[in-house]
């Protein structure tokens, strides 16, 4: 394991990584359809459990991967709720369309 | 420790009770076990312990804030008695879902590894977007839980982002281990990325300027009960776990992240005051005064060996005065589909009690003496102007008289205006929280070093 890791360097983890944050980060900012916010929540949360991995071999450490299954548990039980929030989103509008919350204003 | 599994037993024994049909003595008696937690946690103060390979530890600090996030959850759920009345049949639900919400709080001040930390804050936040959403019926509601959780997740995505750099520079979650190594010169470039990335994600949390944009939508939008737990309880606890993972990454040594936490104070203060002046919903004004209040509160991150004691008696003297505010705006909002101004016409006559404890509240919030709000600027200016700041706490007197605007705004339109209708029934409950809030309140205005000495 530690041998791939010389061969390919942490730095280009942490550059696949922040890329790949970046994309969830630019997702949740500009698309406007609630499930592919939630989507790139989930890149977001994703492309750091990546660089947990990698950081986890690099330091030859279980503790990085063991976090790793903390964050994929929390993950879920978030996009449960925020299912279940838009679900009731939902059911009030008849849309999912984030634009379309604009009743909070002032 | 033992803190943590009574109060998450706790909420266990909540749900139990929906199911032996007990929703009647749920509120008693979910005040008594708090009150016996609350009675045990004091019974630890002294005592500096460790558990489960540093997972938890327990100190002074996070005895002192566990015991004040216990009597703010015990006020909060006094309130729910008379708030949730037309849905007993969920009333088990908002009581388990507080009673949670308070476990991760306890676990954000007294984490010992940097998993429990972001356990704690995701366990607080994900309860905090199910209670901003509870009105499924209210597209108002479902809206404020829709941006708070948007908000949320991408601010805890940030901050795991952060845990992963500090991790990837240290190879330990460990937070002892972390403060050792901080100490030594040469550190990867990652470990102060880190810390810059958990800090945005934790202003996020406390909607310090520039990261409030989301706090007066949800605080308008959530229900009345959920907007007063946000603006006290979660703003103390994201503050108090902001001060404790600063302090232990020795983030103060830095000077130009001192600059940071000087301009982002700054601004904070300044903007929420001047939002506050124009708006007419009180919700959304006493949302902006949180903001300012969050830049005072961070105030406390330039001196973080010294402010422990100040960051305590400033978060109890203001998040009681919002639990006395909240209570009465509880009653007054009651059955009704908005929060503007207009409903509090002339409260001063048809309800001289509660009148007067709003602008006791109000008057504490701005700073005014014998009420603790005001001894509590006055502790975090000296500290601050030792600190070598002084033109920040130029700024914040300016703000301090600015914010009495506002104030005096709602003060005037309760005492000088008609009232519009008579308001009927006198729920004791509401009335014994607002008392007793506002009598501790003008408690630790009075006695100072009551609190201030204990994190001496």
């Amino acid at each position: 394991m530690n041998n791939i890791l010389n061969h390919i360097g942490i730095e280009n983890y942490i550059f696949l990584s922040v890329i790949l944050f970046c994309i969830g980060v630019f997702g949740v900012l500009y698309r406007r359809n609630a499930i592919i916010v939630f989507m790139s929540i989930e890149i977001m949360l994703n492309a750091v459990n990546l660089l947990f991995v990698a950081f986890s071999t690099y330091h030859q450490d279980a503790q990085g991967q063991v976090f790793v299954f903390f964050s994929m548990a929390v993950a879920a039980a978030e996009v449960a709720v925020g299912l279940a929030i838009l679900v009731s989103i939902f059911r009030n509008l008849g849309s999912i369309t984030i634009d379309n919350l604009k009743n909070l204003k002032g | 420790m033992n803190t943590l599994i009574a109060i998450i037993g706790l909420g266990v024994l909540c749900l139990l009770f929906e199911i032996f049909n007990l929703r009647k003595a749920i509120v008693p008696i979910t005040i008594l076990g708090l009150l016996g937690v609350l009675g045990l946690t004091i019974s630890e103060f002294n005592s500096t312990e460790s558990y489960y390979n540093n997972m938890i530890v327990v100190s002074k600090f996070s005895s002192t804030f566990s015991s004040l996030f216990i009597v703010l959850t015990i006020f909060l759920v006094a309130l729910g008695h008379n708030f949730y009345e037309n849905h007993q049949s969920k009333i088990s639900d908002y009581i388990a879902i507080k009673i949670f919400l308070l476990a991760g709080a306890v676990a954000m001040v007294s984490f010992g590894n940097l998993a429990m930390f972001f356990l704690g804050i995701e366990v607080l936040s994900i309860a905090l977007y199910i209670l901003a959403a509870s009105d499924r019926m209210n597209l108002k509601s479902n809206e404020a839980g829709m941006k708070y959780f948007l908000m949320g997740s991408f601010a805890s995505g940030i901050i795991l982002f952060g845990i992963c750099l500090i991790y990837g520079a240290m190879g330990s979650f460990d937070v002892t281990e972390i403060s050792e190594l901080s100490q030594s010169a040469e550190l990867p470039v990652w470990f102060p990325i880190g810390i810059v990335l958990v800090t945005i994600g934790m202003l996020f949390k406390v909607a310090a300027v520039p990261f409030h944009f989301w706090a007066p939508d949800v605080y308008e939008g959530s229900p009345a009960l959920t907007t007063a737990l946000m603006s006290t309880l979660a703003k103390v606890v994201a503050m108090a776990s902001l001060y404790k993972l600063l302090s232990v990454m020795n983030a103060d040594v830095s000077e130009s992240f001192k600059m940071v936490v000087v301009i982002i104070a700054m601004a904070s203060m300044t903007v929420g005051n001047i939002m506050a002046l124009r708006q007419t919903n009180v919700k959304r004004m006493l949302a902006f005064s949180g903001v300012s209040h969050a830049g005072f509160m961070l105030m406390t991150l330039l001196s973080l060996s010294t402010s422990a004691g100040s960051l305590l008696y400033y978060a109890s003297a203001y998040s009681l005065s919002g639990i006395a505010a909240f209570s009465v705006i509880l009653y007054v909002c009651k059955n009704r589909d908005n929060e503007d101004i207009v409903n509090f016409h002339g409260l001063g006559k048809t309800n001289p009690l509660l009148a007067a404890i709003l602008t006791a509240a109000l008057l504490s919030m701005a700073g005014i003496p014998i009420f603790a709000g005001f001894f509590a600027k006055l502790v975090l200016f000296s500290q601050t102007i030792q600190a070598g700041y002084l033109a920040l706490v130029i700024v914040a007197v300016v703000n301090s008289i600015i914010s009495v605007g506002y104030y005096f705004k709602l003060i005037l339109a309760m005492y000088t205006k008609e009232p519009n209708e008579e308001r009927k029934g006198t729920p004791v409950i509401i009335y014994a929280v607002a008392v007793i809030a506002i009598v501790l309140n003008i408690a630790l205005g009075l006695f100072p070093s009551l609190v201030l000495d204990l994190l001496a």
